[in-house]
């Protein structure tokens, strides 16, 4: 028998918990503190969880590499085009005021979009740095 | 008080203590004490990142980097004396500097005079954003924020970069 069961069971019982307080930090950054730097954080510290507790290469499939590093510049690009889209829609760089019918939800509008790039790129960017100082320790 | 002279403890531990893996903990627990001080001075939203970030994932890197590398610290081969007056000197004028700030709290301050009020009577009708400090980042100023998610972009992009391991075929090492 494993000796590491009750590690196992509490990780699989706190991982969706984790992940579901990250999502709850990044929607609710407009009325609490939080928003997608800590809530990108957050979630890459469920997948590190994950490696820690169940291996690197059970994660690797779960969370491809590839897809982890896509995600760097994707979030980063959202950024760029809801900037762009502001200059789109008749207004200056990163004004979201004409994304939406009103001022106030064009604002709230871009404002969840900037916040979703962020936690994009943060968390793609904390999972790649693990994944390269994992796989190098394993030659 | 008790926060900083508990981070003050911590501190002369981790330079006492030679085995790395308890000077990464120790460093852990400061990053959590920095983070209740900055909520005692109702700084959430960064004490929040300095948990995460600082007790968390830089936590689990430099254990990482420990698990490459060896635990127990080299002793020094130089004098600490030229370091150690480099410190004492850097922090004394930091300390100097604070004697010119204004009393904490001070409401007459250009901070909280000038647009920092635009913010707040502004935020919830313009943006209807409750949390002024997300409005702030993500809206009044999405180039900085922006400039941020660039800047951990480009870090990420360069701790690959070094990191990696490029196989290419059977060639590699």
């Amino acid at each position: 028998m494993r000796l590491d069961v009750i590690l196992r069971v509490t990780a699989k019982l706190f991982l969706p918990f984790i992940l579901l307080f990250a999502l709850y930090v990044q929607l609710h950054g407009d009325f609490g503190p939080g928003g997608g730097f800590q809530a990108g954080v957050i979630a890459a510290a469920t997948v590190i969880l994950y490696a820690i507790i169940f291996g690197l290469a059970p994660t690797m499939r779960l969370v491809p590499p590839i897809v982890v590093e896509t995600m760097v510049p994707l979030g980063v690009l959202i950024f760029l085009g809801v900037g762009l889209a502001g200059i789109a829609t008749g207004q200056n760089y990163l004004d979201y005021s004409h994304l939406a019918h009103d001022q106030v939800h064009g604002q709230e509008l871009g404002v969840m979009l900037v916040e979703a790039g962020v936690l994009v790129t943060v968390s793609g960017t904390m999972v790649a740095i693990f994944y390269a100082f994992a796989a190098r320790g394993r030659s | 008080m008790v926060l900083l002279s508990l981070m003050a403890a911590v501190v002369l531990a981790i330079i006492r203590i030679r085995n790395l893996f308890a000077v990464v903990v120790l460093s852990g627990i400061y990053s959590f004490l920095m983070a209740s001080v900055l909520i005692v001075l109702d700084a959430v939203d960064v004490a929040m990142t300095e948990a995460s970030v600082g007790a968390g994932i830089s936590m689990v890197l430099m254990l990482g980097t420990l698990y490459l590398t060896k635990t127990t610290e080299v002793v020094p081969v130089h004098t600490p004396a030229l370091p150690l007056f480099v410190a004492l000197g850097t922090g004394a004028a930091l300390v100097w500097g604070t004697f010119g700030l204004p009393p904490f709290g001070a409401a007459d301050t250009p901070v909280h005079t000038h647009v920092g009020r635009e913010y707040l009577v502004g935020s919830v009708p313009e943006t209807g954003i409750v949390n002024v400090v997300t409005s702030v980042l993500a809206s009044y100023r999405g180039y900085d924020t922006l400039g941020e998610t660039t800047v951990i972009f480009t870090a990420g992009i360069g701790v690959l970069l070094l990191l990696k391991r490029v196989h290419r075929g059977s060639g590699s090492k």
